[in-house]
């Protein structure tokens, strides 16, 4: 309205609206294109969480979510996802104020309780494994493995790209560019915990409660 | 033909309020801790419900936990993933909703289908398959 107002309705108007315009997609397309993968990526674990659910009580007299889930541990790794998502919280809060260094440290702590996560995760399928409980032993088991480690995966290939996203901040600072980048990571890396909640209610808190 | 779209919705508040988004768009400290104290707090209550065996019911429990869990998704979607209505011209928002539909549809589609069926087969136990591969 402003612009229609103060510009002259001749050939500089149209003109003008187009670089308005294009210096607003080019930002916004990325996130929208982002969030539209997300969204797909969220149909990929409601796939997994549907077979889960369709197969979660077929144990073929295999062991139960009763025998083999430790919630305590459950409990510290959802809390390392869920400070991994205040610390990146951070991270952008840095980034918007321009403070390169303190968004390094944010980013590599976020990093570590990924790490964390991943870790306590590979070690509680390790236990699995021992307990006489491999995916091939139940119907259960197979959709169990499937998209506990579909998030895992998730999660790692997260900490790649902060990685990555760390040596880029290294290189060239804090540029249009890397914001961009880590303004994707930071909606990835949230949309993992939220899926992460579904998991361990469905999955861990659901399974011992039967 | 967004010029057109920006005619309709008034242009001037639209372009100031994307403007701010871009500019703002992570929240604020206030919010993401917001975010934060809302999610230890709908997780823990779960974890406590479950693993204290507070509800004798574990039907009731396990509604009550599906809704926390719920509520909690909620929580991150506003305060981590900063979702409103007027992002991208409220297309993140409209993914958002068609994403749900599908996710519901096919969730519960599933595990009702699947019950169902699962109800109305033979009964199939271990002694029969082992008489059947005989």
């Amino acid at each position: 309205m402003m612009h229609g107002e103060t510009a002259p309705p001749g050939a500089a108007a149209p003109v003008f609206y187009q670089t308005d315009e294009e210096g607003h997609h080019s930002e916004g397309s990325t996130m929208l294109g982002f969030w539209l993968y997300l969204m797909s990526d969220c149909l990929i674990f409601a796939t997994l969480f549907a077979t889960y659910g369709v197969l979660g009580r077929s144990y073929a007299a295999g062991p139960t979510p009763k025998d083999l889930f430790d919630l305590p541990g459950i409990a510290v790794n959802t809390a390392m996802l869920l400070f991994s998502s205040i610390t990146y919280g951070f991270a952008m809060l840095e980034m918007d104020r321009d403070r390169i260094k303190q968004t390094q440290i944010w980013l590599a702590i976020t990093g570590l309780f990924g790490v964390a996560f991943v870790s306590l995760e590979i070690r509680e399928f390790v236990h699995l494994f021992h307990e006489g409980a491999p995916p091939w032993r139940s119907a259960f088991l197979s959709s169990f493995y499937t998209l506990v480690a579909t998030h895992g995966l998730h999660v790692s290939v997260g900490i790649l790209w902060l990685v990555v996203l760390l040596v880029q901040l290294r290189k060239h600072g804090l540029i249009v560019e890397n914001k961009r980048r880590l303004m994707c990571l930071s909606m990835f890396w949230h949309f993992l915990d939220l899926i992460w909640i579904g998991v361990f209610t469905v999955v861990y808190l659901m399974g011992v409660l039967e | 033909m967004s010029a057109d779209a920006h005619h309709l919705t008034g242009h001037g508040p639209e372009t100031h309020d994307s403007h701010a988004h871009s500019e703002g768009g992570h929240g604020s400290f206030g919010s993401y801790i917001t975010g934060f104290v809302l999610s230890v707090i709908l997780t823990v209550i779960p974890f406590w419900l479950v693993m204290g065996n507070v509800l004798d019911n574990s039907l009731v429990t396990s509604l009550v936990i599906l809704a926390l869990g719920g509520v909690q998704m909620i929580v991150h979607i506003i305060y981590f993933l900063h979702m409103n209505t007027k992002s991208e011209g409220g297309w993140t928002f409209l993914a958002l909703i068609f994403t749900i539909m599908v996710v519901v549809i096919m969730l519960a589609g599933s595990v009702w289908v699947m019950y169902h069926l699962n109800h109305n087969m033979m009964p199939m136990d271990a002694h029969d398959v082992m008489n059947n591969a005989r």
